[in-house]
């Protein structure tokens, strides 16, 4: 038996790696995914004062610290059992949205647009960012980075830092907004719908319009029958920043629609050794391992399983587009029937990009966002609370449990991505099963395919392996298992 | 780290056969990080065409392909300025900063992680095993009814799989390889690059000297306190609160108003965007020059200003103070004097 | 061997150097265990002293000073007075005992008070034990080998 080590950089666990063990036939015997590091913030978060958790957790992620800043957020008002005023929600949710925005833009058109725009097969060299400017003209690439800047700046505006916020904490937040920085969020926030359109436009012209992209994306390498889970509004909307979390099965039906206080109930996680982060799955349903279908607890939090468990969105131009999106992938608008296409997860993500944009520029408008009150102060404890929020990758969960004092005795967290390691293995491995056959050399082409597979998970350990060039720096070889012997390496130059 | 002879390193641009133009070589790499760093030089914005233009990519995880054995087949000393964020908590972490370091001609700390700790070196207060401990068996939500604990080697049934081996302690990179510049902040603020990055170019186009090893780059030579618009009065506290128990005055100093901030204890250079916002000084730009340990700095300026004189009185007052290790410490623990926790 | 503590005290020039000055002088027994450190003043002391001599050896730390309304820079005790209970609540953090560390005003006739201190401080240490910080220094020789090449020694073929 070979085994192939394809050793990608990762940008928040160290160094990804993904093991492809082939039979002596060239079959594909076996596929590990490993995350090499494990910080401890579970547990070295515990002795800390509760209220410092908003700016403890945004150091797990450099790239989503305003997921982490607002999931701690809501953990510790409900640890407090405080409501912080209506103000302070829009400046949140604005934070957020602006946020969200800016994310999206940089994951579709700088990591995973290079696969569709200049297409899956180009070859490396042309299958980047640039090609993608190539395609669609150089002010498109200036308006990208504009766009994202416009991100940070919603963030530095609201949440006083553009890396790592810091305005959030129990009641609400401690920064006002003036009456110029407000001016100045409408103008961002009315660009940013103008970018949303523009990009759906950009999608509709180079993707929908060539046949063979929808079908590769309808493909079954690319498919996957698992679980689908969200938070949805009180009219089961997409929202990002509050609600219930609802999961829906491959089929469409609802599994569960929980107060994130219970998430315990529906959720667990799985132990591997051979990496150290752990696999969520249903509790319900049960571990089964890595495979498909309703009776396996394996489910996915992302763009498109967002979509799959709402009902709509919960903005104009984003409800014609998730209609549109329906419509054409599954023949029925109403949403009722789940995309399980992964590939599809890029055209989700922009929807949740025009739905961002939206949100930010009526937020912005709203006069209430320079209101001074923006903070209750605690007066009680309950010592205890669970705050949920959907990062761009993923349902967020941090709960939290301290003493009378609010001294953190126990903290959970399963962040964004995690939620999406079983399914990301899978995709992996189906994807390597379809490419890696008796005999089959180990092409960049080959590569690529693997890699597309995750990447429109967006993981945060991969996020960030994209080059410039629109690809991961991927490193396969193969080594005969029994000698060690190095027969076949394949690398990107 | 004393500044020993001044160095001088000039670059010297040549155009080799095939016309191709040498540049000085860049690395930026992460090690235990949260990408933070990497995200705040891609907010330079436009500088960033200057980098590019300027200098050869040798390697940048988040932007250009990269194998770590293209990096090993470099000649020693052929990466003119390497950029290290993230801490250093495992076997991978350590073979990388010792790669880069034969490497790299200037290798540069760059962000709290690679310069104190940072937040990941929070762990240094407990140990391995209980975060172990504790993420695989006690945690809520996990279901490991075998007790599984990650293996550094792994038999599975169709062969062996290795993950790095993870460290008790965690350590700046400072700690494990001979650094030449030190770069703070949590992230640097993009401003700071960007001045830091124009006077390196000017450094390498021009000979200019290189500052004495040792030196901190894109920080201030003062504390946060010195940035701070808000106003100080000598006045003394008889009470300590929490950040979020009062809604604070926004022009007065918040350590005046009863709030623990770390303002005294931390070197300036970021603008002091957290009081600007209304929230306490953490600490992120780590000491200040002058002081060994934050820790200790902070435990002088907060006793400085409480009003009480008698022993009982004091120890009520400071008893308010939650957490002082976690917070006194929060970005520089595994910098501080005693570098862990005694568990 | 037997555990024999080593003790820094840092004593106030004016009254606790004095005192130990007359201990000495009168002849009155004390263990040997500590070594004087002479500042001009209990409010000299650096928090920062104390975690240094910890770090350097000490087992235990013994801060004197003037009394309370004594101090011949009127406040610098009391500056004192702050520092080390906070100080205290931060070795608890680190996971040191706070009894490694302590705080008496002697003042310049009190001989006798500072044989006593030190002999009831010295026991209190040795019955804590010998102090030494845990993975302080940094060994790159047990981290030398390249990761993968000393798993794959440890490896068993499959």
């Amino acid at each position: 038996m070979k085994s192939i080590a394809i050793d990608p950089i990762t940008r928040l666990e160290g160094h990804g790696k993904i093991h492809l063990f082939v039979n002596d036939d060239g079959s594909l015997a076996n596929c590990y995914f490993q995350i090499p590091e494990l910080r401890g913030f579970e547990k070295f978060c515990q002795g800390r004062p509760v209220e410092e958790m908003c700016r403890i957790t945004t150091r797990i992620c450099g790239v989503c610290p305003d997921a982490h800043h607002m999931a701690a957020a809501k953990a510790t008002d409900a640890v407090y059992g405080v409501i912080p005023p209506p103000a302070a929600i829009k400046l949140r949710r604005l934070l957020y949205n602006g946020f969200y925005a800016g994310d999206h833009t940089v994951h579709f058109y700088a990591l995973a647009g290079p696969d569709f725009v200049c297409g899956p097969d180009a070859p490396p060299g042309e299958r980047n960012i640039l090609g993608v400017i190539a395609k669609v003209g150089l002010d498109a690439g200036k308006a990208v980075i504009a766009q994202r800047a416009r991100g940070q700046r919603v963030i530095e505006i609201v949440g006083g830092k553009k890396i790592h916020p810091v305005t959030a904490l129990p009641g609400g937040m401690a920064k006002r907004i003036s009456k110029e920085e407000q001016e100045e969020l409408v103008e961002i926030g009315k660009k940013m719908v103008e970018f949303a359109k523009f990009t759906i436009k950009v999608f509709d012209d180079i993707v929908l319009a060539n046949k063979a992209y929808v079908e590769l994306i309808l493909s079954d390498v690319y498919a996957h029958q698992t679980y689908n889970m969200g938070l949805v509004n009180d009219r089961s909307q997409v929202d990002f920043y509050d609600g219930r979390v609802r999961v829906v099965g491959p089929d469409g039906r609802e599994h569960c629609k929980y107060e994130p206080k219970d998430y315990l109930q529906f959720v667990a996680e799985h132990v591997e050794p051979f990496t150290y982060l752990k696999y969520p799955f249903l509790k319900k349903i049960g571990w089964k391992g890595f495979v498909d279908g309703v009776d396996s607890g394996v489910y996915k939090a992302t763009p498109l399983a967002r979509l799959n468990a709402s009902e709509g969105m919960a903005t104009p131009l984003a409800q014609a587009e998730y209609e549109r999106f329906y419509e054409t992938l599954t023949g029925d608008k109403s949403g009722r029937t789940p995309v399980n296409a992964t590939l599809a997860t890029h055209w989700a993500r922009i929807i949740e990009l025009m739905q961002a944009s939206e949100a930010t520029l009526e937020l912005a408008k709203d006069d209430e966002i320079t209101s001074d009150k923006i903070h209750n102060p605690p007066q009680g404890i309950v010592g205890e609370g669970v705050g949920i929020v959907e990062a761009p990758r993923g349902t967020l969960t941090h709960h939290y449990k301290t003493d009378e004092h609010g001294i953190i005795t126990e903290a959970n967290l399963i962040v964004g991505t995690t939620n999406n390691y079983a399914p990301i293995t899978m995709s992996i491995k189906r994807a390597a099963e379809g490419l890696i056959t008796k005999g089959s050399e180990i092409t960049d082409s080959v590569i690529n395919r693997i890699e597309m597979a995750f990447r429109a998970y967006d993981p945060c350990f991969g996020c960030a392996t994209h080059t410039l060039a629109g690809q991961m720096p991927l490193e396969v070889i193969v080594h005969d298992a029994a000698t060690g012997e190095v027969v076949q390496s394949a690398s990107r130059n | 780290m004393k500044g020993s002879r001044q160095r001088r390193f000039r670059h010297d641009y040549c155009i080799q056969a095939g016309g191709h133009v040498s540049k000085p070589k860049l690395a930026i790499y992460w090690a235990a990080s949260c990408g933070g760093c990497d995200i705040a030089i891609l907010d330079i914005e436009t500088k960033i065409l200057d980098v590019a233009d300027f200098f050869d990519l040798a390697l940048w995880p988040c932007a250009a392909d990269f194998k770590y054995k293209d990096v090993r087949a470099l000649p020693d000393k052929s990466i003119t300025l390497t950029l290290f964020n993230g801490a250093i908590r495992s076997s991978e972490n350590f073979e990388i900063a010792q790669l880069l370091r034969e490497k790299s001609v200037v290798l540069c700390a760059f962000g709290s992680c690679a310069s104190d700790g940072c937040i990941p070196g929070l762990a240094n207060l407990t140990t391995r095993q209980d975060i172990w401990d504790y993420v695989y068996l006690k945690s809520p939500s996990v279901d490991n009814p075998q007790g599984i604990m990650p293996q550094t080697l792994c038999q599975v049934p169709e062969g062996v799989i290795t993950i790095p081996e993870m460290w008790n302690t965690v350590r700046p990179l400072t700690q494990v390889v001979d650094v030449d510049y030190i770069i703070p902040g949590c992230p640097p603020q993009s401003d700071k690059i960007a001045e830091v990055v124009g006077a390196v170019i000017d450094i390498l186009k021009n000979g200019k000297p290189l500052p004495p090893k040792g030196t901190v780059l894109g920080a201030g030579e003062k504390t946060c306190c010195d940035e701070c618009q808000r106003s100080k009065d000598v006045k003394k506290i008889t009470k300590f609160i929490r950040p979020f128990e009062i809604v604070p005055d926004p022009n007065l100093c918040l350590i005046e108003q009863g709030i623990v901030c770390c303002g005294p204890a931390t070197r300036s250079g970021c603008g002091a965007k957290c009081v600007s916002a209304g929230v306490p000084c953490r600490g992120c730009y780590g000491k200040p020059v002058n002081v060994r340990d934050q820790g200790a700095k902070m435990v002088s300026a907060l006793a400085s200003v409480i009003e009480s004189k008698d022993p009982k009185e004091i120890e009520n007052i400071i008893a308010a103070i939650p957490d002082p290790v976690g917070t006194f410490y929060r970005f520089s623990l595994p910098e501080s004097m005693l570098r862990r926790a005694q568990v | 061997m037997s555990f024999e503590p080593k003790i820094l005290s840092i004593l106030c020039n004016w009254c606790s150097y004095t005192g130990a000055d007359l201990a000495g002088t009168a002849r009155m027994k004390y263990p040997p265990n500590v070594i004087g450190v002479r500042v001009m003043c209990s409010g000299r002391v650096d928090p920062g002293f104390v975690l240094d001599a910890l770090r350097l050896g000490a087992d235990g730390v013994l801060v004197c000073g003037c009394h309370p309304g004594d101090c011949h820079y009127v406040e610098g005790n009391y500056k004192c007075m702050r520092r080390i209970p906070l100080l205290k609540n931060l070795l608890q953090g680190l996971g040191i005992d706070p009894n490694r560390l302590r705080l008496e005003w002697v003042s310049a006739s009190e001989g006798g008070r500072f044989q006593e201190v030190v002999t009831e401080f010295t026991e209190q240490i040795r019955a804590l034990g010998p102090f030494k910080p845990q993975e302080w220094s940094f060994n790159p020789v047990e981290t030398v080998a390249p990761h993968h090449e000393r798993i794959a020694a440890k490896a068993v073929p499959a």
